[in-house]
């Protein structure tokens, strides 16, 4: 991508906002990011967002831990040094099962959730000394910013920015891509 | 928009006119403004006694086990009491953040935070005591799976003790993954707002660079919600495997079946009384009495009621049980607690976790913000002295009788424990001056459905679109502002009643006239024009509120906006306060 032109059209409430991005989207501009102090519900389905699918990796992530739990619990306790605790001979792993399980719930949880956080930090590009990506300080406060790519329709887009109750609305240059 | 409606009978959540940038401020005041006096002395306190608790820690590691008052009948006393007590209390915050956040319950976003710190904090306590237990903390690792020089021997994962291994790691681990997680938009607030190049780097480091992105709002509130669905059973899970300690053994008085619910009760129950103890506190050293409210404290106290009667039921169904069972060793068991030695123990946690909570059937205490102080305390001590019934009484008249005999703790013993308390408050105290203690980005998402403002707007039949500015952060470039309108300066007088009505009048004769040019943004000037209307102390100004501020502008008509950009009611509650 050369280096592109945006526009920021900030707003400072959260109603303004949605009705905002719902104008923006009839007129069939490419919303490229909204960034706001807090999540507004509905924003993401405005934009027409995909659904996340982290759920689904969490699932995925709690099966793996349960696999790994049992395969962990035959090899110690059954197949490498069976023993006969309190008169509890460790010859079948069906039969131990029970005194199995509290492990297998925790190990579940452990990889589902750890595992699904990660996903997330690394698919939203969050970690530690990461530099933070939003255009204008006030968003974590109480400011909500718009960001439109601009192709040679900088008036048109200002002018019905303007309609929709943005307070501010700045062209910048982004010069290097952000992702 | 209708998006924001909520019952009109709801009391609101968040008092006082608060914006969206009020709670930005309010929030982030206790970490940029400097600690008080008060603040230093109970840190202090904490630390002494953090201090002495190590002291003892390394008299036991070095010396050994028998430096602790345990016998050869009572070889299990005051680490695993205190363990249990502290691995209860952590229960609450994780409770408060996952169970009610799955059930919607919008007042645990005021407190969340603290109660999930708290929980944190008190586990590393709780794991303290079975690491010292081992004798040679430096092994602690012995506890876990791994391959070694013995062959292939292995931890035995039949027992409940290796379970609580994996339980409490899990639990304390997938505790602070969550806490973290809610807490990166709340660090990327203070990132933004820090003047000082050290807390911005702080602030920065800590956020991981959260940029409040839609996409990464809409995965945040997805994680936040699998977590909290993980984290529900995780927490029931952790007591239950804690109580298992006990449940598998064959010590009468140990092996009932249950206790695991009347356990994991107990937990919710001994937490939600320390949150009570921290949080009425806190709210009233950091100045959020607008955001835990005593709406919040009356909920809390009933969970505490709810929670305090289910184990007075736990205690009645244990004592039946033992007589219906006819096992005499049992009988003899819950006898013996009830009316031997120790009986005083035993009517302690029954007065103290039973009796005590009944008292919140009456709104008039548990609106009681002392009462539930004391209440609060009452609880802690109580829960404690449960699991010292539970473990001691069981132990110190065996099947032998000869060798029957008393437990009393040492010095050590003591001091360990209240080394962990004051670890517990030396870490709860740095935490309330460098974190975010409310999730401000989750209030602001209920701040136009329960904020006291938005209901009054939204009562009015006005419309809650764009109340969302805030003149101290807003300043509109493109379209041009109305020309103001001229006041007329001789209809002051309604107004002036008005305000007077809000914040107080003065009364000479009780109390003292505050120098009001201490507040900034108040000049001699100011002063006078402040006493000529019948401000005089500090605490009239702290109960200015955006329409006291309005009021006043109309009055004076001079510096339109000024008391409400410097802040004057949070200045004069600082001044106050200290």
């Amino acid at each position: 991508m050369e280096a592109s032109k945006v526009i920021h059209a900030i707003y400072t409430d959260d109603d303004v906002l949605m009705s905002a991005v719902k104008t923006v989207r009839a007129e069939k501009y490419h919303i490229e990011d909204v960034f706001t102090p807090f999540p507004v519900h509905g924003l993401d389905k405005a934009m027409g967002l995909a659904p996340t699918r982290l759920a689904i990796t969490a699932f995925l992530y709690g099966c793996i831990g349960l696999v790994f739990a049992s395969a962990m619990m035959n090899y110690i306790m059954i197949q490498d040094w069976p023993q006969d605790i309190g008169g509890k001979p460790s010859f079948s792993f069906l039969e131990n099962l029970p005194a199995f399980v509290p492990i297998m719930f925790e190990l579940t949880v452990f990889f589902a959730a750890h595992l699904m956080v990660i996903t997330f930090y690394m698919r939203s590009r969050i970690w530690p000394f990461k530099t933070a990506e939003n255009p204008d300080p006030r968003t974590t406060d109480d400011h909500f910013l718009m960001e439109i790519a601009v192709h040679n329709n900088e008036e048109s887009l200002t002018n019905l920015l303007k309609t929709t109750g943005a307070v501010e609305i700045n062209i910048v240059e982004k010069d290097e891509d952000a992702h | 928009m209708a998006s924001h409606y909520e019952a009109p009978i709801r009391r609101p959540l968040i008092t006082g006119e608060k914006s969206f940038h009020d709670v930005t401020v309010d929030v982030a005041r206790p970490v940029e403004g400097k600690a008080n006096k008060a603040w230093w002395i109970v840190f202090s306190i904490a630390l002494v006694a953090f201090l002495w608790g190590i002291g003892c820690i390394i008299y036991t590691v070095t010396t050994g086990i028998g430096v602790w008052g345990l016998n050869k009948t009572v070889n299990w006393a005051w680490d695993i009491t205190n363990f249990v007590w502290w691995v209860g209390i952590g229960h609450a915050g994780t409770l408060i953040s996952a169970v009610l956040l799955l059930f919607r319950q919008k007042w645990r976003m005021a407190i969340n935070r603290s109660a999930e710190a708290m929980t944190i904090f008190a586990v590393f306590q709780a794991g303290l005591f079975p690491i010292i237990h081992m004798g040679r903390p430096w092994l602690a690792y012995w506890v876990l799976p791994i391959p070694n020089q013995f062959g292939s021997l292995w931890v035995n994962f039949n027992s409940p003790l290796l379970w609580d291994v994996f339980a409490i790691s899990t639990y304390l681990s997938v505790s602070l993954v969550f806490w973290w997680t809610g807490l990166l938009p709340d660090f990327a607030m203070l990132r933004d707002r820090a003047v000082r190049p050290f807390q911005k780097k702080i602030y920065a480091l800590v956020s991981f660079g959260w940029s409040g992105r839609a996409k990464d709002w809409q995965r945040f509130e997805e994680v936040s919600l699998v977590l909290a669905g993980l984290a529900t059973p995780l927490v029931l899970s952790v007591h239950t495997i804690v109580s298992f300690d006990f449940a598998t053994s064959i010590v009468p008085g140990w092996h009932t079946t249950i206790f695991p619910p009347y356990f994991v009760a107990g937990a919710i129950f001994s937490g939600f009384a320390m949150v009570n103890t921290l949080l009425i506190i806190m709210r009233k050293v950091c100045n959020l009495e607008d955001y835990i409210t005593v709406q919040h404290i009356e909920l809390m106290n009933i969970v505490i009621m709810l929670t305090g009667s289910i184990v007075g039921v736990a205690y009645i169904t244990e004592l039946f049980i033992a007589w219906y069972s006819g096992v005499e060793y049992e009988q003899f068991a819950f006898l013996n607690r009830a009316t031997g030695p120790y009986w005083w123990a035993y009517w302690c946690m029954m007065s103290f976790n039973v009796f005590s909570p009944q008292f919140m059937w009456f709104k008039k205490l548990r609106t009681s913000i002392m009462f539930s102080f004391f209440i609060s305390i009452v609880v802690n001590i109580g829960m404690w002295f449960e699991r010292f019934v539970i473990i001691v009484t069981s132990l110190h008249r065996d099947y032998l009788p000869s060798s029957w005999t008393m437990f009393s703790p040492t010095f050590v013993d003591i001091g360990i424990f209240i080394g962990t308390i004051g670890f517990f408050f030396v870490l709860f105290l740095l935490y309330s001056r460098t974190f975010p203690v409310i999730a401000q980005a989750e209030v602001k998402t209920i701040l136009k459905s329960s904020g006291e403002r938005y209901k009054r707007i939204r009562e009015n039949g006005d419309s809650l679109s764009g109340t969302g500015a805030d003149v101290r952060t807003s300043h509109i470039k493109i379209t041009e502002e109305k020309a103001i309108t001229p006041k007329s300066t001789e209809d002051t007088s309604k107004q002036l009643e008005e305000l007077l009505k809000g914040i107080g009048t003065f009364d000479a004769s009780s109390e003292t006239v505050d120098d009001l040019k201490v507040i900034s943004g108040v000049g001699p000037k100011m002063e006078e024009v402040l006493n000529g209307i019948g401000i005089f102390t500090y605490l009239q100004v702290s109960k200015m509120t955006k329409r006291e501020y309005d009021l006043l502008d109309e009055i004076t008509g001079s510096f339109p906006g000024r008391a409400e950009r410097d802040d004057w009611s949070g200045q004069a509650k600082t001044l106050l306060n200290n």
